[in-house]
């Protein structure tokens, strides 16, 4: 009763918050619209028994991603987009790639909700932090260590992009790329 | 009738802790700016408040008073939505925490059963916690990871290039300071091998006496977590956001009335859950060595004692925090950038690893 | 009515749409880049319930994969953004069209 008046309630701020992200055209509304998408996702997901799964999704994605993207943003100090010059013809594509998802959604809502077997064991407790844990220090301790190894080269490839060069290394690049071009005009 | 009473009546008992908590949280949180400014007073040799009631303790009440009357400036070019916002992500996620924090033991000893209706049947504990959860530690982190949107928020739909400066500066100093607090938790829960504050507490109870704070054991830990819980507040020396003597006060710097009262309550607040998290993380939280020769485990006196000793390691640090803010300069921008990422972070990533090394070679 | 799996699905699958949709309206990079994000978080709603009714953990250890490399490409995505504004003076897609002749 109350867990389905909770899970209504946050499906359809989650349904409003993701539809003003798209419409949005400022770019600062449309990440705190995301950010409500994802605070209602995890209480959705504290509903569906994973409160593990919904603190790392506030961690992760609301208090780290999102953080991120505002930050840039207002680095940036972007405004708002400005008439859109893109060929009419994407609208359409994107009108109607929007329907043909809709309806396969709705052909899973269909084929789903005849399936016969969709009890939950009450007492069944997946989501608690030592399954989660025991499951991924076992069986799934090479993709830990993979997920380990490319969050370092996300960090060090980030760094190199957002670098910028001191002024004897910027003159060097400038140098070789000049001579590169004048070998390639003179061949 | 009766069977409706039943099904509520969980729900009125966690309503009514809320509502007893984030009330008790003001009232402490009132009477610490009244303290803050009486030792301060102290330390500069001044009186402090001494006006409103006897000895000025009516003071916070004066206060409010006066914010509440203030008139309410709203910049004519901010973005009205997120300008309104963004003082209430403020409050709400710094009051947000203190539900999942247990300030004291479990009462056994009590039968409930004489509630009318039997509404209370066959109940005996009284959990002195609002929300046990499985994860506290990272309900906590998380939490306070989503406050910097206030600060950030506030800075851009201000429209005031003060504002936008000083939200860049104070969410990119929270957000570098996250980090080295995250380390020096993580810590904690390996000794602990839980993410339950409940089970943190447990784990400090009943081991060989130089495991019994994890202050001890955790040393290290303890003052990488109090430096950059000093910087998560922006309290002095890292209270860049609002050293309104050098770079105007910062983020907010438009705001006006009870909208400055929702931050600066923010601040306060933030304060008093940094120090229940150390208090339960290091201090063992509301565990009294000895007690339970004295008192039954369970009983109504050992659950007061227990809190009193609970509040009191709180208000310890709440003075320490005040102490500091009498006593040290406020660093530069770069410095305390530098500090964070070149000695902060280092640091506390050492003591995690040399704390991984020596749970496991102990538990072989 | 009672939640059950297909609303689960139905949430998920409307959510992929808003995300997939968005992709295409917005010319915004960092725009684009929210809308991949919210369909990678429809995904994960349905890995979540998946777990959920045939209680099983492995679904939401995908749920945390799908984070990392989230993170991950937050992390190289928005050094992409500031990188790529420093030389036009804007994150407008359409600006990205250096190789075009």
């Amino acid at each position: 009763m109350v867990s389905t008046a909770l899970f209504f309630l946050f499906a359809g701020f989650a349904i409003m918050c993701a539809i003003s992200m798209v419409y949005h055209k400022n770019p600062l509304y449309s990440a705190i619209s995301l950010v409500g998408v994802f605070i209602s996702l995890a209480c959705i997901y504290v509903t569906l028994a994973a409160p593990f799964i919904a603190i790392v999704q506030i961690l992760v994605y609301a208090g780290a991603i999102m953080v991120l993207v505002v930050f840039v943003i207002m680095l940036l100090n972007l405004d708002d987009e400005p008439k859109s010059s893109r060929l009419k013809y994407l609208y359409a594509l994107g009108g109607g790639l929007g329907l043909v998802l809709l309806a396969q959604t709705l052909f899973v809502v269909y084929a789903v909700s005849r399936t016969p077997n969709q009890a939950i064991d009450p007492n069944a407790t997946v989501g608690n932090t030592i399954d989660i844990g025991r499951a991924m220090y076992t069986d799934y301790l090479l993709p830990v260590e993979i997920v380990g190894v490319m969050l370092l080269m996300a960090i060090v490839g980030s760094v190199v992009l957002a670098r910028r060069l001191s002024q004897p290394a910027l003159e060097l690049v400038i140098d070789n790329e000049e001579e590169r071009r004048s070998e390639e005009l003179t061949s | 009738m009766e069977e409706t009473l039943k099904l509520i009546f969980p729900y009125v008992v966690v309503l009514i802790g809320v509502l007893l908590a984030f009330q008790g949280v003001l009232m402490i949180v009132a009477y610490t700016v009244l303290g803050e400014r009486k030792v301060l007073g102290w330390i500069q040799g001044r009186v402090g408040p001494n006006r409103v009631g006897p000895w000025g303790v009516l003071q916070p009440f004066a206060d409010l008073l006066k914010f509440i009357f203030k008139e309410d400036i709203v910049p004519n070019e901010s973005s009205k939505f997120i300008y309104y916002l963004a003082p209430m992500i403020a409050l709400t996620c710094a009051l947000m925490p203190i539900v999942v924090y247990p300030f004291g033991p479990t009462i056994t000893t009590i039968d409930w059963s004489f509630l009318p209706y039997g509404i209370a049947e066959g109940v005996h504990m009284l959990r002195l916690v609002i929300a046990h959860i499985d994860v506290g530690v990272l309900f906590v982190l998380a939490i306070t990871s989503v406050g910097v949107y206030g600060i950030m928020l506030a800075g851009w739909s201000s429209n005031s290039k003060y504002s936008l400066m000083g939200g860049l500066r104070s969410s990119a100093q929270m957000i570098s300071y996250e980090l080295a607090m995250g380390a020096s938790v993580i810590g904690v829960v390996i000794l602990a091998g839980s993410l339950d504050l409940t089970e943190i507490i447990r784990a400090q109870m009943g081991s060989p006496w130089y495991m019994r704070w994890f202050i001890i054991p955790q040393f290290i830990g303890f003052v990488v977590f109090l430096i950059s819980a000093f910087a998560e507040t922006n309290r002095v020396p890292f209270d860049l956001p609002e050293a309104e003597t050098e770079l105007v006060a910062g983020f907010h710097t438009e705001y006006s009335a009870l909208k400055f009262a929702l931050f600066f309550m923010a601040e306060y607040v933030n304060m008093f859950t940094v120090s229940m998290m150390a208090t339960v993380l290091f201090l063992g939280g509301w565990y009294v060595p000895g007690l339970s020769h004295i008192f039954d485990v369970g009983s109504v006196p050992y659950a007061l004692i227990s809190i009193g000793a609970f509040v009191g390691k709180v208000i310890g640090f709440l003075f320490l925090y005040i102490w500091i803010r009498g006593t040290l300069p406020r660093f530069r921008f770069d410095q305390l950038m530098n500090f964070g990422w070149k000695f902060l972070l280092p640091l506390g990533l050492a003591n995690l690893i040399g704390t991984i090394v020596v749970v496991f070679f102990l538990n072989r | 009515m009672e939640p059950n799996l297909a609303t689960y699905l139905g949430l998920s699958g409307v959510l992929f749409t808003i995300g997939c949709v968005g992709v295409v309206f917005k010319r915004n990079a960092l725009g684009m880049f929210m809308c991949i994000e919210l369909m990678l978080n429809a995904v994960n709603l349905t890995f979540v319930a998946f777990s959920r009714y045939y209680a099983d953990v492995h679904g939401q250890l995908f749920v945390f994969m799908v984070m990392s490399v989230a993170a991950a490409e937050a992390a190289v995505g928005l050094g992409i953004f500031i990188a790529f504004f420093r030389n036009r003076q804007s994150i407008d897609v359409d600006t990205a069209s250096l190789l075009k002749n």
